[in-house]
């Protein structure tokens, strides 16, 4: 088993050039923070084991703590096209798979009506009229090499695509009864997430590999900004990462994630902030809080308590 | 057995982990076994790691695994330890449910109507009688036939547009799919002009009921019609408070209706003391409200208005509340009564805030309750900060 690979299992091995995979979790996480995506080891675990045994990865986490940043990273990483499912509720085959292209088929046979054609629905259930959507462009995209597909927000969708999504997942081929079956050649490196408004189905969760993305500690969300906001000196740094980490330990209706963090560091960038001055936090507000209650909380009772202790 | 070792007992940690209370299924087993083989398995930190990404599913589970993980690596795998992380688990989900039973359970199992209560109101003219009289006045006889009227209760909750469609004959929109499939086999000629609509699903319902002291006289007989509510709909919450909040709606699913309100009744915390709306608003808002109300829900929040606590925060999260529902529904049981003014503090408060403010004194008001939110599926919500007040029903 040592070695193998996603798409290995698969019957036909292709061809084109494979994406290096990682031979180690240590390598994914160096491999990961090149491109500026700071991963712990448990996490760089779960991405080498994920991508080695050709397993999905679910990704649950509070909002902007990394989960889709982390799928197009990968994408970037192996050079490799991402292709991005977003779940919202009442996705279905139609939106998620493929459609035909009915007006056009239509058409189609309005023309041939027109020349007396002999046969009129021959030749209208072809490639030429098949939309593809995400899942199906997955499994297209692995004849050249595997990319990475992104369902992002599962916990979005219904449950009833959840089950299909389970099925696909399971030998990554797709049946379109006028066309045939539809397999993938090279097994596409799989990364669900979800925030967890509804609860992901069991059954589900055992064919992934699970992890739990957490905010990151002092020094790793210091990391993260200074990676993804270079330019801002130290000083600045640690102390918008001590202000939004406080934030998170104070009753917030929306705690700010690590996206929040980073937005906040360009924005205070571009206003060329030298240090975190109470006023310049109040007005920079609504790039770290995004409602108008925890903004109004914090401004009124809260702002000085935590800008006063500095870093920690 | 040295560290080491794990690797060849994948089998012994996931049937440790399986006593311990963490359901792990035979296709992680194998996984755990194959990640094995990609990782070191001298080294305890991958291992670890290894088995955690592949044996756990959930992150509730995580902080069990870890102490099944150390006593497993350290070679005390017996069940002795596994046993009694699980004896504690257990110890901690049941202690609240013994906690308040006394007081409750014994109302519930005195107005048992499933096995020996005569029959009444078989005559028309007693149900009709009955569809009229308050809760609160209810004689015992009456309140059994009162309870076998709940159950054949048919409630029908508010709807909204989903994105799907479904084929209508009277839809608004053309539905390219069938006319295909109708003009192919008709050789390119269209007959009629297909039409579909968007599907219309219920709206999930989340109660949350009042039960302190002022409202005694009617929880007994609301806890029943939501654990009808709950029967009919598999979407409906059930939380109620007093100080305190507390979910039911385990409870509540169980069919026989004794059964159910015994659990419910178990499960609750706190009986006695005044009432803390705000504060239970807020351990909804807090803990619930992301997992319940999703799909755009219904808010039924049933009290009288008697709060004992900060008038301020009340007014704060009920505020927070309905902006984060699709419709939030103040049921007051004492608006049915004629000389009924809403002057309790907190319920001056809330009506700037809520959509709507009914009555839930009689079975009518019931049936009004079902026919409104019926109602409610194609309308916007009321823009306005005033409650459309339920006057019109009343009358």
């Amino acid at each position: 088993m040592h070695g193998r690979a996603p798409g290995a299992g698969s019957a036909t091995m292709g061809q084109a050039s494979a994406p290096t995979w990682f031979t180690t979790p240590a390598e994914a996480r160096t491999r990961l923070a090149e491109r500026g995506y700071v991963a712990d080891d448990a996490l760089a675990m779960s991405v080498f084991l994920a991508i080695r045994m050709g397993r999905p990865l679910l990704l649950e986490g509070a909002p902007g703590v990394g989960k889709t940043l982390l799928a197009q990273v990968l994408g970037e990483v192996f050079d490799t096209e991402v292709i991005r499912l977003q779940c919202y509720e009442g996705l279905d085959l139609a939106q998620a798979a493929y459609e035909w292209n009915y007006p056009r088929q239509l058409l189609e046979l309005q023309a041939r009506r027109a020349g007396d054609h002999p046969v009129a629905t021959d030749g209208i259930f072809t490639e030429t009229f098949l939309l593809r959507r995400p899942l199906l462009r997955a499994i297209d995209a692995s004849n050249t090499r595997a990319p990475i597909l992104l369902v992002d927000e599962l916990d979005r969708s219904d449950e009833e695509f959840e089950s299909f999504l389970l099925e696909l997942l399971s030998d990554f081929q797709m049946t379109i009864p006028e066309l045939g079956t539809v397999r993938a050649r090279h097994r596409p490196v799989v990364v669900l997430t979800s925030n967890r408004t509804r609860d992901v189905h069991d059954a589900l969760r055992r064919r992934c590999l699970y992890h739990w993305i957490d905010y990151p500690s002092f020094d790793k969300e210091v990391d993260i900004v200074v990676r993804r906001v270079p330019g801002l000196s130290d000083h600045v740094v640690r102390r918008i990462v001590a202000f939004t980490q406080r934030l998170r330990a104070e009753e917030l209706a929306k705690l700010p994630g690590v996206a929040e963090t980073v937005d906040w560091a360009e924005g205070l960038r571009a206003l060329g902030v030298a240090d975190l001055e109470p006023a310049v936090v109040s007005a920079t507000l609504g790039l770290v809080l995004k409602h108008h209650d925890d903004i109004e909380t914090v401004r009124k009772d809260l702002l000085v308590k935590l800008l006063a202790a500095g870093a920690p | 057995m040295s560290g080491p070792s794990v690797a060849h007992d994948v089998v012994g940690l996931a049937r440790a982990l399986r006593a311990a209370g963490v359901s792990v299924g035979i296709e992680q087993t194998e996984s755990f076994a194959r990640a094995l083989e990609l990782v070191d398995a001298t080294s305890r930190r991958e291992v670890f790691l290894a088995a955690r990404a592949t044996l756990v599913v959930r992150r509730e589970d995580m902080p069990l695994f870890e102490a099944v993980f150390a006593a497993f690596w350290s070679g005390d795998p017996d069940a002795a330890r596994a046993r009694a992380l699980r004896r504690e688990r257990a110890g901690v989900a049941r202690r609240p449910e013994t906690a308040f039973a006394a007081y409750m359970a014994e109302k519930a199992r005195r107005d048992d109507p499933e096995a020996d209560v005569p029959e009444h109101a078989k005559s028309a003219s007693a149900a009709e009688r009955l569809q009229h009289k308050d809760f609160s006045r209810l004689t015992d006889d009456e309140l059994a036939s009162m309870q076998r009227l709940l159950r054949e209760l048919r409630f029908e909750p508010a709807r909204r547009v989903t994105r799907r469609f479904v084929a209508a004959r009277r839809g608004k929109a053309f539905d390219p799919r069938r006319a295909l499939r109708s003009s192919s086999r008709l050789g390119g000629v269209l007959p009629t002009l297909p039409r579909r609509r968007r599907r219309l699903k219920r709206r999930p319902i989340v109660v949350l009921a009042d039960i302190s002291g002022s409202m005694e006289i009617y929880s007994r007989i609301l806890l029943q019609f939501f654990h009808g509510l709950t029967r009919l709909h598999a979407l409906t919450e059930t939380f109620v408070f007093g100080t305190r909040l507390t979910c039911i709606t385990g409870q509540l699913r169980m069919r026989r209706v004794d059964e159910a309100l015994d659990h419910a009744s178990a499960a609750i915390v706190d009986f006695a003391g005044g009432t803390r709306i705000g504060d239970s608003l807020r351990a909804f808002n807090r803990l619930h409200a992301g997992r319940v109300l999703r799909r755009g829900a219904v808010v039924l929040l049933v009290s009288d208005g008697w709060e004992t606590g900060d008038p301020a925060a009340l007014e704060a999260e009920i505020a927070r509340l309905r902006r984060r529902c699709h419709r939030l529904v103040w049921l007051n049981p004492l608006l049915g009564r004629a000389t009924y003014r809403p002057l309790a503090l907190g319920m001056s408060i809330a009506l700037a805030h809520v959509d709507d403010f009914l009555p839930v004194h009689d079975l009518q008001s019931l049936k009004d309750l079902s026919d409104h939110l019926a109602r409610l599926t194609r309308r916007a919500r009321t823009t306005g900060r005033h409650a459309r007040s339920g006057e019109a029903i009343v009358a």
